[in-house]
Order: structure tokens, then C-alpha cells, then sequence
């Protein structure tokens, strides 16, 4: 990653107090329970370019996302958002003026507009939040470029969201997060409640305003094939912790983390190669109690010992960070092939 | 399976729903068969009426919803017209059920172990101990560890994916001919979504058992289906085997869905759009519902409605097919 990034993030940790109320703690001495959802994740976003996370649901994932955003305040680490840490950020004309530059596009165009104002008003909302205009007829002409840029209608500015298909509300919202000239947008599932020919009709709209803009996205989805599409860079989480990261392409072809090839490996075989698979075996632990060492070793069919109990931490294969004790000690790709060699036919 | 007697057959069709504005007609003179240990994938857009396929055969249309028209048999028996006690011992015996959310088919209250137990005691004449034995087995076999003592606990303590496959052994404990499954894996994650998707298909080919497999995933259907049934608007817009519909779409329709699908190992620098969006029921277009989408229209087209037609292995309600008439019909 050689350009100077938009974004870094910094060994992010987040942990929730999920304690149990204070009379049943005082009754039953239990002390405070946490639940790290984001544990020590760092990563970069170069300008113009497109960083994933992907990982099993309750990873993390939206976590980060709202770590970024400023939605949360990290317990640990920090985010620096085009070379400013944004917790020395000094006042609130300073913090205003970073939080116009970078947007969040959330899963649910349902939930996420008001149903009770006008699109033209949605839009035109963070406009006047930020002060950007004042003047009525120019923020109606903005909101219908703005509306034409996600290839709706200037015209569609008088209508309310329920009028609207899925599709639809989820431009209007890329159109409401574009409003302030945002250089970096967050995306959180933005396409998973969307119709696949849907999807690709915003997946195409997005990579489109990437090239007109710009733009610099951190994009969020289970769907590991849109991931693929859309795509520079790559990171895949367990359990709150970020196990492999690197160019995305190099990771889907030769990927390094014994998770990262069981997540890759349940893909879909829209090809039907017939191809032979490592059986995936088990479920994600509780994050309350996560494994300790490797938080991947119950599942982990290359774990031993050392994994039971030190935490592996980022090793650097090219461009890529890997936490695995095993691509550590050189002995992975061995026991790959022995495992694959061993794979009963049923599971090809 | 063309000489054999297919498991389930559909034939024309039709589910309205009366409303204040008229009558909407969501699923339009829909015809198929699923053979003996067939897997019969169903896709399309949300709102293309495959739920309401799949629930009209059971007969758990919400009201207003009715069956207008056609038939359905199982085995050669016509189950469309049977009295609603009648169709409950079908419901439960002979077609099982598997729905997206595995918590509306779960009882919370009761344990696992005593909803499959009462569920295989209704319908077979076995002892409570053998039925829990038969129970057990059926959690192994569906790959829940420690079945001998999971099966004493409730739907909460089990996590979601466990909970899906507790679902599908309810579905299978009286050994159904049909199972009807409606996105049962759209909630999961991928990792669990591919042991659901080998333990549905690898039970369908022991048991026998015909599924019909209802999903917007063209990736779980190309693991899973050996034949595919496209809807669009109500209507089936093609139909033919797996590899055929993916690889050689025959209806426009198709092939636009089939490259708006991402897939690892394509780099595209932009995925092949469909224009516009899904027709409502109230202003489904004349002629070929698709055609105000379709880059391939034709004269003919907006006018009069294709059938489903030979297309190479498949068939597809598509006029570019007609070799018959082509424009003579104009
Ligand atoms: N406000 C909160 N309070 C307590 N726990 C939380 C809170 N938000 C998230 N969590 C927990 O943190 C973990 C990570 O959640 P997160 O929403 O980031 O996961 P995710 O990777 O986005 O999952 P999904 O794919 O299901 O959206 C989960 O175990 C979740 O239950
Ligand atoms: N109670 C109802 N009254 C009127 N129309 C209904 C009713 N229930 C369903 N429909 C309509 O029937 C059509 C088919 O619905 P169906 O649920 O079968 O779609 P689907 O293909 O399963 O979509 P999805 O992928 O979203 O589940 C839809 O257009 C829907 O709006
Ligand atoms: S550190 Fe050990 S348990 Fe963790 S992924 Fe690597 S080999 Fe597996
Ligand atoms: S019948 Fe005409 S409009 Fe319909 S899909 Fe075929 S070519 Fe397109
Ligand atoms: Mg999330
Ligand atoms: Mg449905």
C-alpha cells in the first residue's frame, strides 16, 4: 500500500459491558462481564481504493465499521483519518469539518431514511447540518444533481421513501451520504437486503462513483463474491481479531490463514468444478468466553499446543499480514496437503 | 425420470389474491415436476412468487390468498382437493417443511428431544424409547454432536445453524417423499450454509426424498439442484437442467440474472445490469411480462404472452424460441 492512506487504523479494540444487572452481581458476587467485539485490529485504506471485511456474523465487522465512523469510542487504539487522530481532534468546528468528509451507508434503506419526509428533505439534510448551503433553491439544485448522479430523478425529490422499490432507497441513501462531499464512505452490508440483479445495479453505481469521485470505501458483506467484485484490499476477521489482511485478489487465489481457507472454500461453486474441499467443521464460540491463545483453535484442524495458549500475533508474508502460530513456524502448507490428501471422497 | 411417475406434479397453477383494488394473481399457470431423489432449484427476484408456490402446494396460504386453478399431485395421488384434515396428515407425513427462520417451526417451550419424539410417535407406531432412539440417530445424522445429550435441551441453547438442521431433521423424521424447502439457508453464514446444502442433498439422494429447494442464490442452486425453475412475475420463465440454465440461459430474463451474479475469480471491471426493476402485481405488463427490460424484445412481444417453449435442453417463455411462427404470427 503505497499511496498515502485515508485511513488508518491503529490496534482498535472495542469491549461492551455486557455485566448482568448490579443487584444480581451483588447477589451472586459475578463481576463485570465484557465482550470484546473488536480486538486489536489494525489496517489502512489507501486513497480511491476499496477495503473489505468479511467474517462470520457477530465477528466484528460492524463494530469496526462504527469505530470508524466515530459511533463508538474505541477502548484501545485509534483511528487516523487522513493524518489526523481523531481523538486529539481540538473542538467542534475542527471535528465538523473532518466528520463531513467521510460518510456511513448502512444495510437497511428500509430503516434508515425517515419515512415521514420528503427524499428532497432526507438529502438535503446533511447539506444544512454542515452548514455546506443555506440558499433553498440551491440546495434543491444540489439535491437534484445528487439524485441524477445515483441515476434517479431530479423530479423523484418530491416524493416520500415509501414510494420507492429497495433499490431505489438504497440510492436515495448513497445520495444522502454523498450530499457532503464525503472523500471515504463506510458501506455495512449495503446490498445484502437487495435482489441480486438489484445488487449489481449498486455495485455497478458504486464502483462508477469511485472512478467520477474519488472515493475511498471501507465496505462490509458476508457475500464473498460481491467482496471479490468490488475489492482492493481484503480482511478477514474472527472472533474480533483481524486474521489475515492483504490485496484482495492475492488472498482469494492463495489464501494464508487456516480460517481464511475454510471461509473461501464454502463458497458456492457457481462453476461447478466439483472441486475437494476441507470439510468446514464447528460453529463460532461466545465472544464473552472466546477461546484463549488462537481464538480459532477448536475449529482449527492444524491447531496444537502453542496455539491452545499463546495468541498468535501479525506476521508479514509480501504485502500481506497473517496471525496463524503454523504460517509462523513454516509447517502450514504441509499439513495442508496431508489434510487434502486425507479428505474422505464424500466431501468433494 | 420421464417414464417414471414423478413425486410431485404441478399443473397450471393459479394463486390470487382478491383485494379492494381487484384481483391479483401472483402465481400464473405454473407447471413442473420433482422426481424421486430430484432436487428442483426455484429462483427469481423477491417478489416473483416462489413462496407463494411453495405455500399454495401445502395449502398454507394466508387468507386472502386461494388457489384459482390446477392441480398438484403426489404420487399419483391429487392432493389439491383434499379436505383440510385430509391435507394436515399430508402435511405432516408425506411433504416436510424447512422455512427460513428456524424459530417459527421450533416450539421455544418444549425440548428438541419432545418435539421430534411426539412428531415420529403421531406417525409411526413406535414406543416412546424407540422414537427417542430414532430422534437421537436423526440428530447425528444431521450433524449435531452429542446428540444423546443435546436432544434434552431447548431451541435457545442451540445457535442458529444447529437450530436450521434440528428443523430439517423435524422435516425428515417421518421420512417425507417431498420436502419443500423455502431459503433455508438464507440466515446463515457461508460456512454453515454449505453443511445445510450437502446434508439436504445427500439425504435427498438416501432417502429417496424429492426437494424442491427455493432460493434467491444462484450459488447454493449450482451446489445443490439438478433442475432449475426461473420465475419472474408470477410465471415460470424457464426451466432445465442446473448446468444448462447457468451456463446457457435460454430466456433473457435468465441470462440477465445469472451476470448480475458476482463471482470470486471473474474480474469484471462491471457486473451485466437488468434495466428497471420487478412489475407489481397490479401492472404486470401485456404480452411477455419482461418485456420492458428485455434488450431482445421484439415486435410480438408486448402483444401476445409466450408458453414455455423447447429451448435447447430447457424450455423458456421466450418468443425467440418459436421456431414455429416466428414473425408470421404478426
Ligand atoms: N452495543 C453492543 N453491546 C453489546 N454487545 C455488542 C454491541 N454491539 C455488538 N455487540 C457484540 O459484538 C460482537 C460483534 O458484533 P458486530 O455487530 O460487530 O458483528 P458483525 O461482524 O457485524 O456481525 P453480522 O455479520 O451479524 O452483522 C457480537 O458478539 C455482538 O453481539
Ligand atoms: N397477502 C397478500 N396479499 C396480496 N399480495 C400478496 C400477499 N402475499 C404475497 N403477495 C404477493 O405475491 C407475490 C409473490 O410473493 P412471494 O412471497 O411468493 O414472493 P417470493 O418470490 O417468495 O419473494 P421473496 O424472494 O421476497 O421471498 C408478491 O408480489 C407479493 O407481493
Ligand atoms: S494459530 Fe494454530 S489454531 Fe490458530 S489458525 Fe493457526 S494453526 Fe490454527
Ligand atoms: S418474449 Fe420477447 S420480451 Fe419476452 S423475453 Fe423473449 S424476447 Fe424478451
Ligand atoms: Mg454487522
Ligand atoms: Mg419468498
Amino acid at each position: 500500500m503505497s499511496a498515502p492512506p485515508i485511513l488508518q487504523v491503529d490496534g482498535l479494540s472495542k469491549a461492551f459491558d455486557v455485566s448482568a444487572p448490579i443487584l444480581r452481581r451483588l447477589l451472586h458476587g459475578e463481576g463485570r462481564t465484557y465482550l470484546r467485539a473488536v480486538d486489536g485490529v489494525s489496517f489502512e485504506i489507501p486513497k480511491g481504493k476499496t477495503v473489505s471485511l468479511v467474517g462470520e456474523s457477530g465477528c466484528g465487522k460492524s463494530t469496526v465499521a462504527r469505530l470508524v465512523v466515530g459511533l463508538y469510542t474505541p477502548t484501545e487504539g485509534k483511528v487516523v483519518f487522513d493524518g489526523h487522530d481523531m481523538a486529539q481532534v481540538q473542538g467542534r468546528a475542527e471535528m465538523a469539518k473532518l466528520r463531513r468528509r467521510f460518510q456511513m451507508i448502512f444495510q437497511d434503506p428500509y430503516a434508515s431514511l425517515n419515512p415521514r419526509w420528503r427524499v428532497l428533505d432526507i438529502i438535503a439534510e446533511p447539506i444544512r447540518a454542515h452548514g455546506l448551503m443555506s440558499d433553498d433553491t440551491a440546495i434543491a439544485r444540489r439535491v437534484g444533481e445528487l439524485l441524477e448522479q445515483v441515476r434517479l430523478s431530479a423530479k423523484d425529490g418530491e416524493k416520500f421513501p415509501h414510494e420507492f422499490s429497495g433499490g431505489q432507497r438504497q440510492r436515495i441513501s448513497i445520495a444522502r451520504a454523498l450530499a457532503s462531499n464525503p472523500e471515504f464512505l463506510v458501506c455495512d452490508e449495503p446490498t445484502s437486503a437487495l435482489d441480486v440483479s438489484v445488487q449489481a445495479q449498486i455495485l455497478n453505481l458504486m464502483k462508477d462513483l469511485q472512478t467520477e469521485l474519488g472515493l475511498s470505501y471501507l465496505f462490509i458483506s458476508h457475500d464473498l463474491a460481491v467482496v471479490y467484485h468490488i475489492s482492493d484490499y481484503l480482511g478477514v476477521m474472527y472472533l474480533g481479531r483481524l486474521v489475515e489482511v492483504g490485496p484482495a485478489r492475492e488472498i482469494f487465489r492463495d489464501p494464508q490463514h487456516p480460517y481464511t481457507r475454510m471461509l473461501l472454500d464454502a463458497i458456492p461453486d457457481l462453476e461447478m468444478t466439483g472441486k475437494k474441499r476441507i470439510p468446514v467443521a464447528g460453529e463460532v464460540p461466545s465472544p464473552i468466553a472466546p477461546p484463549p491463545g488462537c481464538h480459532f483453535h477448536p475449529r482449527c484442524p492444524f491447531a496444537n499446543e502453542r496455539c491452545r495458549t499463546e495468541t498468535p500475533l501479525p506476521v508479514h508474508i509480501g504485502e500481506r499480514d497473517v496471525r496463524c502460530h503454523a504460517v509462523e513456524e513454516g509447517r502450514l502448507e504441509a499439513e495442508v496437503a496431508a489434510a487434502k490428501a486425507k479428505a474422505p471422497a464424500a466431501v468433494a | 425420470m420421464a417414464d417414471k411417475r414423478p413425486v410431485l406434479d404441478v399443473r397450471n397453477l393459479r394463486v390470487e389474491f382478491p383485494t379492494r383494488r381487484g384481483t391479483l394473481t401472483a402465481v400464473d399457470d405454473v407447471s413442473f415436476q420433482v422426481g424421486e431423489g430430484e432436487v428442483l432449484g426455484v429462483v427469481g427476484e423477491s417478489g416473483a412468487g416462489k413462496s407463494i408456490t411453495g405455500t399454495a402446494i401445502i395449502r398454507l396460504l394466508e387468507p386472502p390468498g386461494r388457489i384459482a386453478g390446477g392441480e398438484v399431485w403426489l404420487d399419483g395421488e391429487r392432493i389439491d382437493n383434499l379436505t383440510a384434515e385430509q391435507m394436515r396428515r399430508v402435511r405432516g407425513k408425506r411433504i416436510g417443511m424447512v422455512f427460513q427462520d428456524p424459530l417459527t417451526s421450533l416450539n421455544p417451550l418444549y425440548t428438541v428431544g419432545r418435539q421430534l419424539t411426539e412428531t415420529i410417535m403421531t406417525h409411526q407406531e413406535l414406543t416412546e424409547t424407540q422414537a427417542r432412539k430414532h430422534a437421537i440417530d436423526l440428530l447425528g445424522e444431521v450433524g449435531i454432536p452429542a446428540a444423546d445429550v443435546r436432544i434434552d435441551q431447548y431451541p435457545h441453547q442451540f445457535s442458529g445453524g444447529m437450530r436450521q438442521r434440528v428443523v430439517i431433521a423435524l422435516a425428515l423424521c417421518v421420512n417425507p417423499r417431498m420436502i419443500i424447502a423455502d431459503e433455508p439457508t438464507t440466515a446463515l453464514d457461508v460456512s454453515i450454509q454449505a453443511q445445510i446444502i450437502k446434508l439436504l442433498k445427500r439425504l435427498c439422494e438416501e432417502h429417496g426424498a424429492a426437494v424442491m429447494l427455493i432460493t434467491h442464490d444462484m450459488g447454493v442452486i449450482a451446489e445443490t439442484a439438478d433442475r432449475v425453475a426461473v420465475m419472474y412475475a408470477g410465471r415460470i420463465a424457464e426451466i432445465g437442467p442446473v448446468a444448462e440454465v447457468i451456463r446457457n440461459a435460454k430466456h433473457p430474463y435468465t441470462e440477465g440474472l445469472m451476470g448480475s451474479i458476482p463471482v470470486v475469480g471473474h474480474d469484471l471491471a462491471r457486473l451485466t445490469q437488468i434495466e428497471g426493476s420487478m412489475p407489481r402485481l397490479t401492472e404486470i405488463p401485456t404480452g411477455c411480462a419482461f418485456h420492458p427490460r428485455c434488450p431482445k424484445r421484439f415486435g410480438r412481444c408486448d402483444k401476445q404472452r409466450p408458453e414455455l417453449m423447447q429451448a435447447g435442453a430447457s424450455r423458456a417463455a421466450c418468443w425467440l424460441h418459436d421456431t414455429a411462427h416466428a414473425e408470421a404470427a404478426e
